[in-house]
């Protein structure tokens, strides 16, 4: 590949830093993380339907099938393979009591959007969580045991 | 998850002992993997000189390819080579969609790329063979087809038309397949009829949209004469077969691997041409090869479901019971039929379950299945059912309308009642074990209809019109062989279970049924642990791989707990059998006053036991310690089959209410309410799940799913983004209760659970939008219910 078509950049992933590492200038962030093995990032639509790929950059959900590689320079993201503080810990506990997920494919994305979520620290109803987690599409729960999940999350650290 | 106990079959035992794992809403311990980011799924696998492939498809739905050019793509970056059908063809023979049972079904052979003609929009005519999927797209570009666009068939209406275009020529007119049923004299009972009721209803296409896409990686390995086939399926042996068949293999040598599959409903049970070709060109080049679908490639290529057309005619006497039912179908499966499992199925399924809760003495189906230039469709979760129930629960309430009785008390008065079992379905179809009395009993004092009514009757001349409506269904599961087996096809119907002790006291199982997110692997273990006396997590599970299960047919048709689960509890009592003879043997005392409990073989009567462990251990590595001629057998591995009759039927009942904005047309499920019987549930929180999720896939199709296609044949909406699937703002909580009628085909009498939602859901949702209307004067009586149809029903554009 010519240069043209790369460039260098440094960012960190989930506390690991990446220096000076070259990307493809058209890679997406999401497959460049999943070159790496980070393969807990899951691509559904690469268009930023589906929200899979929802991925936590500078403190921010970002879908990183819309976000290329390059343009995570000098930021700091953190994936699903990342999501270790005691607040998650909670949400996984959650998510499994109410079998919030069956195949696991969306639980990556749901994951981080449930993460912005709860860090609001606000009491939300039913219909606003489904609000929330509504661009994050599931295709196997029906959704009404991620609100379970979600909602008992909230109770809980408020 | 709370602790619920529903376990009310005796042949298990009680629950007030320890072990007892059957009926309890446990966790899955075992997925906790996907919340840490650790599943396996296809994409996720990265093999050394794995090479990727991009497929050219067609961009139109019928035409002539004059001549194909792939020199250019050839030279592009990172590119391997590229092919044509010639290449593919050396390594992979065609197949035929055909079943034997059934009658005469028509279809041509299919290969991995199109040859001369190219028939759906998205049929894959050249592949591009590179470094990375980048660098395979890049070259497409590339490729000169010089096309002869052609007329296509797109309308499955006329499709048997003088003037229709014949999408092979072969065959003489676009019919796959037709069937009909003919029990009594319909046109008799019609006459005698007080009231005869009919209507005509629409489905249109719909797909599955699992999460993760299609994928495959193959794995030719030239010096064992092996292929490796890592595949996102639901029924390994069945591929196994079609690999060695087709690409002409020792069918011993191709191992299926099938790790965490992203969702699937029937779409990834299917041989796809393009997964083929991916096999094909590992073989010929030695090398491993990736193909991940990517979302258009999901929509133009993942089978399509649903595409009917059906009337029906309901004939009942004055007090309403049903006199005849007759149903008339046509379906369009676009331009072959699919193998190995065939496009004529859904048909077949509406024809077998029209009116199957009911008692209806004269019954009269045809069902017509023609080509076209679309997608093929196949089955998808609850084949057949959403046409079947959605018309004859139309019916009833056409009928309970228009002799003015309740909609409730109609269909109590049809019901083949719950003590009348065994009997059949209108079509001849035997049933069993099934609840529908109790179902509905139970339904109606979960919704409470006249609070509903009061609703409705306070909003008739509101703005948000108030609907309501129930239904009764029967749920196809546990198949036996005379699904599939009995038409040629090499799908297995009987499962196996493998349950060893190991030396460290741990337990292995394996199973023939496969994971897709259903919870498999937990209700395996679930009952393993109950059935041996031992601790959950002294339990691990391999599931999907051919090389390392016992064989069987994976996970389709609802059979994963009612067929495999029967054959890991034989395996399991098997073992426990060999366990306490052997221990009795060690502990010189007799096998009838030993037990195990806690992972340890404990004496009934008191005194000291021995765990599993020293067990193993003398077994294993101190033989020489066990009395002469004890049986060392530590492996225990059974199976099971359905005998006798075409399937297991589960019941159900469901209700929704519904609110129509007037001057939007949108339409808001307020409630929704589902009973099962599914007999014993192994883990009723799983059970529960699997109803909420196909639920909303009923819903789906009732309200939002359409593959739009314009009138030559090109897909209009092949996006997520213009694709509506149900997201969660949309959807309702789904209450859900039970009736438990085992099933006696088996120890632990389970039916199957997992599409009785989709099947049922759409049905129930167009009653109650129905209901709504009612007062209006109109209907709408096409699928998906989208607020433009209600608009324009309600006159308002």
């Amino acid at each position: 590949m010519s240069a043209k078509n790369s460039v260098n950049i440094s960012f960190s992933v989930n506390g690991e830093n990446f220096d000076d590492v070259t990307v493809p200038t058209r890679q997406h962030l999401a497959d460049y993380l999943r070159s790496q093995g980070l393969t807990g990032t899951h691509l559904g639509c690469e268009q930023g339907a589906c929200g899979a790929c929802t991925i936590e950059m500078d403190g921010v959900a970002v879908r990183s099938c819309l976000v290329l590689a390059s343009q995570a320079n000098g930021s700091s993201i953190t994936t699903v393979e990342g999501f270790d503080d005691e607040v998650m810990q909670k949400v996984k506990n959650n998510f499994l009591k109410h079998n919030a997920f069956q195949c696991g494919f969306c639980s990556p994305g749901m994951l981080m959007t449930t993460k912005e979520i709860i860090s609001s620290k606000k009491k939300l109803s039913r219909d606003e969580i489904r609000s929330e987690i509504s661009g994050n599409y599931c295709r196997c729960t029906g959704y009404q045991s991620i609100v379970d999940a979600i909602e008992e999350t909230i109770n809980e650290i408020n | 998850m709370d602790d619920i106990k529903v376990n009310q079959n005796p042949k298990l035992g009680s629950m007030d002992r320890p072990n007892s794992y059957i009926g309890r809403s446990l966790p899955r311990e075992n997925a906790k993997k996907h919340l840490e980011g650790g599943g396996q799924f296809v994409d996720d696998l990265v093999l050394p000189r794995m090479l990727h492939v991009a497929f050219l498809r067609s961009p139109f739905a019928h035409a002539e390819i004059k001549s194909i050019n792939v020199e250019e793509a050839k030279k592009s970056p990172g590119v391997f080579d590229v092919y044509t059908a010639k290449e593919i063809d050396e390594y992979c023979t065609p197949w035929v969609g055909t079943l034997g049972h059934l009658g005469e079904m028509r279809s041509p052979e299919q290969t991995p790329l199109a040859k001369k003609i190219a028939r759906w929009q998205g049929e894959p005519i050249a592949v591009v063979i590179a470094n990375n999927r980048a660098q395979a797209e890049d070259a497409l570009e590339l490729i000169e087809v010089d096309w002869e666009e052609k007329d296509a068939q797109v309308d499955m209406e006329t499709a048997l038309d003088d003037n229709a275009v014949v999408i092979h020529p072969e065959l003489g007119s676009n019919l796959f397949w037709t069937r009909t049923v003919n029990q009594g004299d319909v046109n008799q009972a019609f006459e005698t009829s007080h009231a005869v009721v009919q209507t005509t209803l629409d489905f249109a296409r719909h797909t599955g949209v699992t999460l993760e896409s299609r994928g495959i990686v193959a794995d030719w390995n030239k010096s064992e004469g092996k292929i490796t086939i890592y595949h996102n399926g639901q029924a390994p042996h069945m591929m196994q077969h079609i690999i060695a068949k087709h690409l002409e293999v020792n069918e011993g040598l191709v191992r299926i691997v099938s790790r965490d599959v992203g969702g699937s409903f029937g779409i990834k049970v299917h041989v796809y041409p393009d997964e083929m070709a991916v096999a094909a060109i590992s073989k010929k080049l030695g090398r491993p090869i990736k193909f991940i679908a990517d979302r258009l490639e999901s929509f133009t290529t993942d089978i399509h479901a649903r595409c009917h057309k059906i009337s029906g005619k309901l004939g009942v006497d004055k007090e309403g019971k049903i006199l005849a039912m007759e149903i008339n179908d046509l379906s369009g499966i676009g331009p072959f039929s699919m193998y190995p499992r065939t496009s004529a199925i859904e048909t077949n399924q509406v024809l077998n379950l029209s009116g199957a809760p009911y008692v209806i003495p004269n019954y009269k189906a045809v069902g017509t299945v023609v080509f076209q230039n679309k997608t093929p469709m196949c089955q998808y979760r609850a084949v057949g059912h959403p046409i079947a129930v959605a018309i004859t629960e139309a019916l009833i309430d056409k009928a309970a309308n228009k002799i003015d009785i309740g909609l409730s008390e109609i269909r109590k008065k049809n019901f083949i009642p719950d003590n009348a079992y065994p009997n059949k379905t209108p079509s001849g179809v035997p049933l069993e074990d099934l609840s529908h009395e109790a179902s509905m009993d139970k339904l109606l004092t979960m919704m409470n209809i006249q609070d509903i009514e009061k609703e409705k009757i306070a909003n008739l001349d509101k703005n948000v019109l108030c609907g309501y409506g129930v239904i009764s269904m029967c749920e196809v599961t546990n198949p036996s062989p005379l699904f599939y087996g009995v038409g040629g096809a090499h799908i297995s119907s009987q499962d196996g279970a493998s349950i060893r002790l190991e030396g460290s006291g741990a337990i292995h199982l394996s199973s023939s049924i496969t994971e897709q997110g259903q919870g498999t692997e937990a209700i395996m273990k679930q009952i393993a642990a109950d059935q041996l006396g031992v601790s959950m997590d002294s339990v691990r599970v391999t599931l999907g791989d051919t090389d390392a299960t016992p064989y069987g047919g994976g996970t389709w048709a609802s059979r994963g707990a009612g067929i495999g689960g029967e054959a890991v509890l034989k395996a399991a009592r098997i073992l426990k059998d060999n366990i306490l003879d052997i221990a009795a043997a060690i502990m010189q005392t007799d096998k009838n006053s030993l037990d195990v409990e806690n992972n340890t073989v404990i004496r009934k009567n008191g005194g000291e036991g021995i765990t599993l462990q020293q067990l193993a251990e003398t077994v294993y590595y101190r033989g020489h310690e066990l009395p002469k001629g004890t049986n060392p057998e530590l492996l225990a591995t059974a199976s099971f089959l359905i005998e006798g009759i075409p399937f297991v039927f589960t019941n159900s009942a469901m209700g929704c209410k519904v609110s129509i904005d007037q001057d939007t047309g949108i339409i808001k499920i307020d409630k929704f309410w589902a009973v099962e019987d599914c007999g014993t549930q192994i883990n009723p929180k799983l059970v529960e799940e699997q109803i909420r999720g196909g639920v909303i896939q009923g819903i789906g199709g009732a309200l939002f799913e359409e593959c739009v296609y314009d009138d030559q044949g090109n897909m209009q909406n092949a996006t997520m983004a213009d694709y509506l699937v149900p997201m969660a703002y949309e959807m309702p909580d789904i209450i859900v209760d039970h009736v438990t009628t085992n099933s006696g085909r088996s120890i632990i009498g389970a039916k199957g659970a997992g599409e009785a939602g989709t099947g049922g859901a759409p049905a129930v949702i167009m009653n109650a939008v129905n209901n709504a209307l009612k007062h209006h004067g109109t209907e709408v009586l096409s699928q998906p219910i989208t607020p433009e149809k209600i608009l324009r029903a309600l006159g308002k554009i």
